[in-house]
């Protein structure tokens, strides 16, 4: 049995490995300076890089945060908190069922509520689709966290006379943050490596987008783009773009943990 | 409903002519700070308190006994209305706090007023020693540091702490000994000056050291305070009470001086379980 454990847990572990040997080995030589600081080049020009795509990937996922972190942390809190009611049980359904519509289905929608009125794609429109996919993720994972937080806190704080909103702010949300950020970084993380809801709405650009109102590149469209093309060079640049997206979001994680971490 | 309840009322009269609630209670000089009439309260379906009628004199210690299940605790969680956390939950009758309807105030008011300190400690694990005391000035508004630093050191030396913890304010809650969060979570309790502490089993999950320092301060807190305290130690409410309250199946089967129950209890139930032929 404990071998079997053993087991399933290693081989649940040779994806991921696969995932950083072949990004590593195939994407490691087209890094270089450029890379990060300059625009791509036309078909058969060598050189160039992405840092437009690497830009607008850091602002799409911060645009879909502004829209689905705070949605979804004040949704899990109510779910938690207050959620013993029919209302919530709905919420919570709905938010299971939203989970589970495909992120190319949330594109479309996107597209028609944001891009066909606006008449042209948008990086406001990229980071609303994002935002809207995040939101379940971190509504279920932040009421689940909270969950987890001992009653006996709960009625401490409302023994002391402590509004409950305020203890739910001061005492009990501190107590799950770590659990919370995690889910808040599993979706940035799903943001982050989300295409097919960008393709209606955010579009890609070769450029750099003067306003958010324009279209924006990616790292995973370019991914996309450059990962079918027949050009040997494009195909590396994209190894390259899935290397440093999944350095960013490392970084990231590493960085949110230690600014996040509890003091005891 | 109403029938039911009213003729057992009398019944509860009749049978205990000479020692009763009311008469124990008025023999002492001192105000009535808690009072319960026909206190009844409803998980769902299920009858958890059966027409309480209970006084309970200012700076006096009033101790709950009884059974597990008897409704002991379901009580003392009605008189700062912590049992409205459970969905469900209902409540009929009349309970008062110096002559105020405790359920037509403020439930944070009543609370603020009503102290709590719980079973198992349970300090907030986020906090330092320190936060702890403070967190219930600064959550409801207190600024003045000083003022806090000063209510902190008191509330600290008041649950018999301060020594322990002097130079380790910055430290976690959570890093002191069971006992010692116990009297953190007294202090807690005291720094937002309450009139009255309810103790729900307060050092059942105490060592008797512990425990003795736990009884040694309710003895010392009561001058300033009033203090129901629920137990299942019965010599414990012997040595801290003034009052004690026999609850059985959600009744009130009987409450005196404490030294009454214990030598001559009016009731036949009250002796089994106080001889330990039940319970």
């Amino acid at each position: 049995m404990y071998g079997l454990c053993i087991l399933s847990a290693l081989i649940a572990l040779i994806p991921l490995l696969l995932i950083f040997y072949h990004t590593i080995s195939l994407g490691v030589s087209a890094l270089n300076v450029d890379f990060f600081t300059k625009l791509p080049k036309p078909v058969g020009e060598p050189g160039g890089g992405l840092a437009n795509a690497i830009i607008g990937t850091i602002i799409l996922v911060g645009l879909g945060s502004i829209v689905g972190l705070p949605v979804g942390v004040f949704a899990g809190v109510y779910l938690s908190e207050f959620g013993n009611n029919k209302f919530a049980t709905i919420i919570r359904f709905l938010t299971d069922v939203l989970n589970g519509v495909p992120s190319i289905v949330i594109g479309v929608v996107a597209y028609t509520i944001v891009v066909l009125p606006m008449k042209h794609f948008s990086a406001y429109a990229g980071g609303f689709a994002l935002g809207i996919l995040m939101i379940p993720i971190v509504t279920r994972t932040t009421e689940e966290m909270l969950k987890t937080v001992p009653n006996s806190y709960r009625e401490a704080a409302l023994a002391l006379g402590i509004p409950q909103w305020k203890a739910t702010l001061r005492i009990i949300i501190p107590v799950a943050l770590g659990g919370i950020v995690t889910g808040i970084m599993l979706a940035i993380a799903r943001a982050a490596g989300e295409t097919a809801p960008l393709l209606f709405t955010a579009l890609n650009n070769r450029f750099w987008h003067t306003t958010l109102d324009q279209p924006i590149a990616s790292l995973t469209v370019f991914i996309y783009n450059y990962g079918v093309s027949p050009f040997e060079d494009w195909i590396a640049q994209a190894w390259a773009g899935a290397l440093v997206l999944i350095l960013l979001i490392l970084l990231l994680s590493i960085a949110v943990r230690i600014v996040t971490r509890q003091r005891y | 409903m109403e029938d039911v309840l009213e003729k057992k009322d009398i019944e509860f009269k009749t049978v205990t002519p000479n020692t009763n609630v009311t008469s124990a209670m008025i023999e002492q000089p001192k105000a009535i700070k808690i009072k319960a009439e026909s206190v009844n309260c409803f998980f769902g379906k299920v009858h958890a308190l059966k027409n309480i009628s209970l006084t309970i004199p200012e700076h006096s210690v009033v101790a709950i006994i009884g059974p597990s299940g008897c409704g002991k605790s379901t009580f003392l969680r009605s008189i700062n209305r912590m049992h409205e956390l459970v969905p469900d939950s209902r409540i009929t009758g009349k309970l008062t706090l110096d002559g105020s309807d405790i359920y037509a105030m403020d439930a944070v008011v009543v609370r603020k007023r009503i102290g709590m300190v719980f079973q198992k400690p349970n300090p907030f694990p986020t906090m330092s020693i320190f936060d702890n005391v403070a967190a219930g000035l600064r959550m409801n508004g207190f600024r003045d540091k000083k003022k806090i630093t000063d209510i902190v050191e008191k509330s600290l030396h008041q649950a018999a702490l301060w020594n322990e913890v002097k130079d380790s304010l910055s430290k976690s809650g959570v890093s002191l000994s069971v006992g010692q969060q116990q009297r953190l979570c007294i202090a807690r309790t005291l720094a937002v000056s309450p009139e009255v502490i309810l103790m729900d089993e307060p050092a059942s999950a105490l060592d008797p050291i512990s425990t003795t320092k736990i009884e040694e301060l309710v003895y010392e807190l009561k001058s300033k305070y009033t203090i129901v305290i629920v137990t299942h130690n019965m010599q414990q409410a012997a040595r801290v009470s003034d009052y004690t309250a026999f609850f059985y199946m959600g009744e009130l089967i009987e409450v005196d001086v404490t030294k009454q129950i214990f030598t001559a209890p009016s009731k036949k139930q009250t002796e089994d379980y106080i001889t330990g032929r039940f319970g």
